[in-house]
């Protein structure tokens, strides 16, 4: 196969995912509209508690709705890993699955690009947020938005690899609402999303734990980075200190192919129920 | 010399500890028609996915073209199109945008898949549903977009795993007739799975499977004179037991 069939092959998938996205209008109207409550109800009630402060780690004053947008973001790209994941499920309930599986192309680069094809379309809505958020006095200057790019890109694989995992392992489509509420909303509760984790520690030490461990958290915190430099001087004090972060979302990439320690990938995983008893 | 569209040695296959397969071997030419018999359970769908590496054998190879599938996937499912029992297609997408993520997922370019497309829909008589969402088209229509679809990438082998299941009986001899015409004129090698007897005539070539083994091979004709039956229905109760 030349580079150009790969190339094609992935256009094809991310074609397909986003028909699959502009046909699901509820999704796209959903994925606006959740975030922005956040915004517009949520966050005004604790900017008028709170005021304009410092909230670390920014290190300038900001408004309660400045902190929250990397959250928000984040529950777009949670949202939409889990919806790229139920899709997985759905394909493999209706069979599609099996015309993925037959490509003469490695499995393993389907499914990088079932990844990023999610990927792109979970950036597609958070720019369409951030632009119905300038409405809302989130206005950040236009370098934010090309540094909010590299961010959300690797948050959108780190939770579509994890929403990927989920999928091998629900075999019906009825299990796979129950995991949603069992893993997206603890996901976002126990982040930094709403809180700093300093807030969170002051709190209670055991949820501060839980919240630090939480591949959200990482998420979110290499989003609010990236908010804080759009917002002021590059730092690499700031950078350096979020390495991490980026290591940690990186890390459930190689997870899923070895998940389950099988010898083939993940996509074999997805198409077990697939198996006939003919 | 040619090698064959399909070579399976020695294939053995399990679920659990129940044998789905036991120690199965039988070779398809390139450009012959062979008709699979069996009663259900008897691992017609389960040899299938093993031909489409859906499934993994427990034992034995299997080889298509010269290829072997577990160490060259590539190479030898570029050579096959298959038409699963279930249908496999987008219902929310359109005909043609089902045609082309196919065309994609073999690597095929835009302007390669358009004119594939063309040829294609001409041939299963589709070109004015091509824009039609799947979901529209009644269930002759979408078998017919089913076997356009394996044959987009041009394979040198098709598979049908009970293609034919649902449709009404002018549908099925309609998609019989197409079947036939495709293996003749374009030297396609056709493994048809049915357990619908009237689908095959005298002289096809026939493999009949039974409790994941091959018990009888030979053209229809051949195999009704071995065993002294009137009829293929009639031969299918005879070695397999079945009841109808």
């Amino acid at each position: 196969m030349s580079p150009a069939a790969y190339l094609n092959c992935f256009l094809g998938i991310l074609r397909r995912e986003l028909l699959r996205f502009i046909q699901q209008r509820s999704r796209f109207i959903s994925s606006l509209v959740r975030p922005l409550l956040w915004l517009v109800v949520f966050a005004a009630g604790f900017r008028a508690a709170l005021g304009i402060a410092i909230i670390p780690p920014y290190e300038t004053y900001i408004t309660y709705e400045v902190y929250i947008v990397p959250g928000l973001i984040g529950i777009i790209v949670l949202f939409n890993g889990m919806q790229s994941s139920l899709s997985m499920v759905y394909d493999r309930e209706m069979g599609s699955m099996k015309v993925l599986l037959t490509s003469p192309l490695p499995r393993a680069y389907l499914l990088i690009c079932k990844l990023l094809s999610g990927a792109l379309v979970s950036l597609f809505q958070v720019y369409a947020f951030l632009l119905v958020a300038r409405a809302f006095e989130v206005e950040p200057p236009a370098i934010g938005y090309l540094w909010v790019l590299p961010a959300t890109l690797l948050g959108a694989l780190m939770l579509g690899a994890l929403g990927l995992v989920l999928s091998s392992l629900i075999k019906q489509l009825e299990n796979f609402a129950g995991v949603m509420n069992f893993v997206v909303f603890p996901m976002f509760f126990l982040s930094s999303a709403l809180y700093p984790l300093w807030k969170m520690r002051e709190a209670n030490e055991i949820i501060y734990y839980i919240c630090a461990a939480n591949p959200f958290t990482h998420g979110v915190g290499l989003g609010i980075v990236v908010a804080d430099q759009a917002t002021g001087e590059f730092r690499w004090s700031n950078e350096l200190r979020r390495i991490p972060d980026v290591l940690f979302i990186v890390s459930p990439l190689p997870a899923v192919e070895n998940a389950r320690g099988q010898r083939d990938h993940l996509l074999y995983l997805c198409s077990e129920p697939l198996h006939p008893r003919g | 010399m040619t090698k064959a569209a399909i070579n399976v040695s020695g294939v053995s296959y399990y679920y659990g500890s129940k044998s789905a397969l036991n120690n199965i071997s039988f070779t398809l030419q390139a450009g012959r028609f062979v008709a699979l018999l069996g009663p259900n359970g008897a691992g017609k769908t389960t040899l299938f996915s093993l031909l489409t590496r859906l499934l993994q054998p427990a034992s034995g190879s299997i080889e298509l073209f010269g290829f072997p599938l577990h160490k060259s996937p590539g190479q030898a499912l570029k050579q096959v199109g298959v038409v699963f029992q279930q249908s496999t297609l987008d219902l929310d997408l359109t005909v043609a945008q089902n045609l082309a993520y196919h065309g994609a997922l073999h690597g095929l370019s835009g302007r390669t898949v358009k004119q594939r497309m063309t040829v294609e829909l001409e041939r299963f008589e589709l070109s004015h549903r091509a824009n039609d969402k799947v979901r529209e088209l009644n269930g002759g229509h979408r078998r017919r977009v089913e076997i356009a679809r394996a044959l987009l990438h041009q394979p040198r082998l098709l598979l049908l795993d009970e293609a034919t299941v649902g449709l009404d009986l002018e549908s099925r001899q309609s998609l019989n007739r197409h079947i036939r015409t495709l293996c003749v004129e374009e030297n396609i090698a056709v493994l048809w799975t049915t357990h619908l007897i009237e689908e095959l005539s005298s002289e096809d070539d026939t493999l009949i499977l039974n409790q994941g083994n091959i018990i009888a091979r030979g053209s229809s004709e051949e195999l009704l004179t071995e065993h002294d039956a009137p009829g293929i229905a009639a031969l299918l109760i005879q070695l397999t037991g079945a009841k109808s």
